[in-house]
């Protein structure tokens, strides 16, 4: 089918929104993980709450800080307010809105609006003790931010092209971030083929809770597969899942159908990145749980993370950064 | 209470002085400063002009407090539609919100029928002359322009010579300063004739207005400017190239210096109302003297460039070598005819300072016309005698690069301290041609509502002038304000704010 209807789009453009979009989604997840980790570090004791800093970094790709003992004041502050961290919450607010100004003209008014208003937000909040006590509003504002954000563009922006480079950038990043953070989780719990899955006991349970609760998965899962909480069941749920929009499948998913709908709207042939992504959404929607965990989950979840950062390279190479050559020929 | 047209109308009945002046300015004009100079909104003490007596009224009616209140909503849509401009130099919060003042100046319609004649006969003859000296040179050789004057001006293109652009019009976009003079009539200031900014914010005002003021506007029969984003539009596709070829409509463009211009918003915002593309230089390409875009969809031939970008940096195997800003290669597609620049390459030679002095010997010479409207009296320092004078008479005077805009390179003399005077009289004797002299005008005065009142600040006004098909001029413009009490520099970059210009219907 052919959408395309002499409008353009410059590669520019494309590759702001595509970025605006991943950086807001990563300072979502950000948000929401450093906000369910407080939460969970109320219910623990501090020996089992000391080792899930790390977890934490891993999981969001930050460095370890250079003296191995750090509060959670500094430590949340890096995470969420230090300019000089390019992945804080608030670098990633500050990125997704110079982005988009940098290409207001092609999105409605009141999506610049809306990123503009959390930006000034975001950046008239100062750290210290007494934000600690109130960062839960912090987090809180980012995360609705976020979504206001995106309900205001499904429904004042056209679905044209643009939309869709929203959606990649989106998915693209979701797919990375919940793959990794799954991977900081299960590389933790060791398993091994055959044992049986079993309800999980009570200081392991918050961890799995904290895990759903960051996928924004927690009531999700319950409505499937009620409060009893297996570590099988929740991989699967956020592995394998087709219809829950955090999980890693559902967000391959929409990667490869903005990638269908943008090579339509383009008529170029690029079937380079919707191979890519189509062919990692099948081998998700036709593995099975037990088996990834039999032969070891953490490639399995390597794997998905590298297919992924293929396509984001061959999406660059064929809309963003071309050689004028192949374009003249 | 709601205003009506017939209410508006029984205030057009001389008003009697009877009391004592100053009882007359009563809150929130308690304050108000009012002497020799033309005042746009009293003709006396307390007494507005007839066309102002509604608005007085009704703030007379209205209560400060939620004047402010109104004021700080107004500020804060501002802030949160991101209609900024950057402000150099600055590494933090380098965008500000360009400061916006609620009460309108007005501008009765038989006024306005006099600007835009004088405006619309103005632009006509500076394109004849561009036309003229970048061809034959026959007001040169007629001397009436001294041909040492043109060649001698820093904006002066020699490579635009024997080019010829499309329906010979050089100026398509132009936005001209006009001050009042002391007896209330209209003098052009400036001629902006390269990129001329600040139409976004005229556009952002009226929306803001008639937001704070929906039944006064509506009673007052103000004319729209809504309209500007397509009169823009419609100039640009005028001046395509391809007006007969295979292709249906020509692709225009906009190309912007980028995010750190400081008029980036105005660049995003008039790209959106057209519906055209922001370009970058980067986003260009040319190919065998084509320009092309660079899209998701391969590369897209373009064939009219609305440039907000200075000549120098248009093209860096043509002019400045160091413009990461440009489109290598633009300059001689320009030339070659397969993509047209608005406005043209090498207008700033007409908006010389110094050139400016003798438009109206311009309009005269081609169009055989008295000015419609004035200039301001100009000194030009090359002459010895008018240099003698200026240098005399400096603590009067405000002295002007001839080549510069946004108020830089400016002394103002009455607020100049000895050494300022001194530093421009050492640059005046070492390089005459590059300054000019005018007399300090005492800019009208307009009330603004300012720390809880309203007080009287110096204005300007800039309407926009667009060439085409034929001259138009939306009914409207920027109007400048100073501020700083006392200030007679309106420019944003200096403390300048702005607000709505209401022409009257007629």
């Amino acid at each position: 089918m052919n959408y395309r209807s002499g409008t353009t789009m410059l590669s520019r453009v494309a590759d702001s929104l595509y970025w605006m979009s991943r950086y807001l989604e990563r300072a979502e997840h950000t948000a929401r993980l450093i906000d369910v980790d407080f939460e969970l570090r109320l219910d623990q004791s501090p020996e089992a709450a000391a080792g899930r800093w790390q977890r934490l970094l891993e999981a969001l790709n930050a460095p370890a800080p250079k003296d191995g003992d750090i509060d959670a004041t500094t430590l949340t502050h890096i995470l969420a307010l230090d300019r000089g961290n390019s992945s804080s919450i608030l670098s990633c607010v500050t990125a997704a809105r110079e982005n988009l100004r940098q290409v207001r003209e092609q999105c409605s008014s009141a999506m610049w609006e809306q990123l503009n208003r959390l930006y000034l937000q975001v950046n008239s909040t100062t750290a210290g003790e007494a934000w600690l006590l109130h960062s839960y509003v912090f987090f809180r504002a980012v995360r609705d931010g976020a979504h206001l954000f995106h309900g205001v563009t499904d429904s004042t922006m056209s679905h044209g092209e643009g939309w869709q480079y929203i959606q990649l950038g989106r998915f693209v990043e979701r797919t990375d971030a919940v793959a990794r953070l799954i991977g900081a989780y299960l590389s933790r719990l060791p398993y091994s083929a055959g044992q049986s899955d079993q309800a999980v006991e009570s200081e392991e349970y918050l961890e799995w809770v904290g895990l759903l609760k960051s996928c924004a998965a927690f009531e999700a899962y319950c409505k499937k597969h009620t409060a009893d909480l297996r570590p099988l069941r929740v991989a699967e749920f956020l592995l394998l899942n087709p219809e829950f929009p955090h999980s890693v499948r559902f967000s391959v998913d929409k990667v490869h159908t903005a990638l269908r709908a943008i090579a339509d709207m383009t008529e170029r042939k690029a079937e380079q990145p919707v191979r890519l992504a189509g062919r990692l959404g099948a081998s998700l929607s036709f593995s099975q749980i037990d088996e990834v965990m039999a032969s070891g989950a953490s490639a399995f979840v390597d794997s998905i993370r590298q297919q992924c950062a293929q396509a984001h390279t061959a999406i660059h190479q064929i809309y963003f950064d071309y050689p004028v050559e192949t374009a003249l020929a | 209470m709601p205003h009506t047209r017939s209410r508006i109308r029984s205030f057009l009945r001389p008003v009697t002085v009877s009391e004592p002046a100053r009882a007359l300015f009563r809150p929130p004009f308690r304050n108000y400063q009012f002497d020799s100079t033309y005042d746009e909104m009293f003709e006396a003490p307390g007494v507005p002009r007839p066309h102002y007596q509604a608005l007085f009224q009704t703030l007379l009616e209205l209560p400060a407090e939620e004047m402010r209140k109104t004021q700080q909503a107004a500020d804060l849509s501002f802030l949160h539609q991101g209609i900024t401009f950057t402000v150099y130099g600055n590494d933090e919060g380098t965008e500000k919100v360009f400061p916006n003042d609620l009460l309108p100046r007005i501008i009765p319609h038989q006024e306005w029928r006099k600007i835009e004649a004088g405006l619309t006969q103005r632009m006509t003859a500076l394109n004849l002359f561009l036309e003229d000296v970048y061809h034959r040179g026959r007001i040169l050789a007629d001397g009436i322009v001294p041909r040492e004057l043109v060649y001698s001006c820093r904006h002066f293109r020699r490579e635009m010579r024997n080019l010829t652009v499309p329906r010979g019009i050089y100026v398509s976009i132009c936005g001209t300063d006009l001050v009042r003079l002391p007896d209330g009539s209209f003098a052009v200031l400036e001629d902006n004739l390269r990129v001329p900014s600040g139409v976004s914010y005229m556009l952002a005002n009226r929306k803001v207005l008639k937001k704070v003021f929906p039944t006064l506007f509506r009673d007052y029969g103000v004319c729209p400017v809504d309209h500007y984003a397509q009169a823009l539009l419609a100039t640009l596709r005028a001046l395509s190239p391809l007006q007969s070829t295979t292709r249906h409509e020509p692709t225009v463009v906009l190309l912007t210096p980028g995010v750190f211009n400081s008029a980036y918003f105005e660049h995003t915002f008039l790209a959106q109302q057209m519906g055209i593309e922001l370009v970058e230089g980067r986003d260009l390409l040319v190919h065998d003297n084509v320009v092309y875009m660079r899209t998701t969809a391969g590369l897209k031939r373009v064939d009219v460039i609305y440039r907000r970008v200075d000549d120098d940096f248009l093209d860096p195997l043509c002019f400045r070598r160091d413009s990461n800003l440009g489109v290598p290669g633009l300059f001689n597609a320009y030339r070659a005819g397969s993509v047209v620049l608005a406005n043209a390459v090498g207008t700033g030679v007409a908006d010389d300072k110094a050139v400016y002095a003798y438009v109206p010997a311009i309009i005269r010479y081609y169009l055989g016309e008295e000015p419609i409207l004035p200039n301001v009296t100009t000194y030009l320092l090359t002459d010895r005698a008018q240099r003698t004078y200026v240098l005399e008479h400096m603590e009067e005077l405000v002295v002007k690069a001839v080549g510069e805009s946004g108020g830089y390179g400016m002394l103002i003399g009455p607020h100049s301290s000895a050494e300022q005077r001194e530093e421009f009289r050492q640059r005046i004797e070492a390089e005459p041609r590059n300054y000019i002299a005018q007399p300090t005008l005492a800019l009208s005065r307009a009330p603004c509502f300012l720390e809880g009142e309203a007080q009287a600040r110096h204005v300007d006004l800039r309407p926009y002038i667009l060439y085409g098909e034929n001259v138009t001029l939306v009914p409207g413009g920027l109007t400048r304000v100073a501020l700083r009490r006392g200030s007679l520099v309106v420019n944003s970059s200096q403390g300048g704010g702005s607000k709505d210009t209401w022409v009257l219907r007629a």
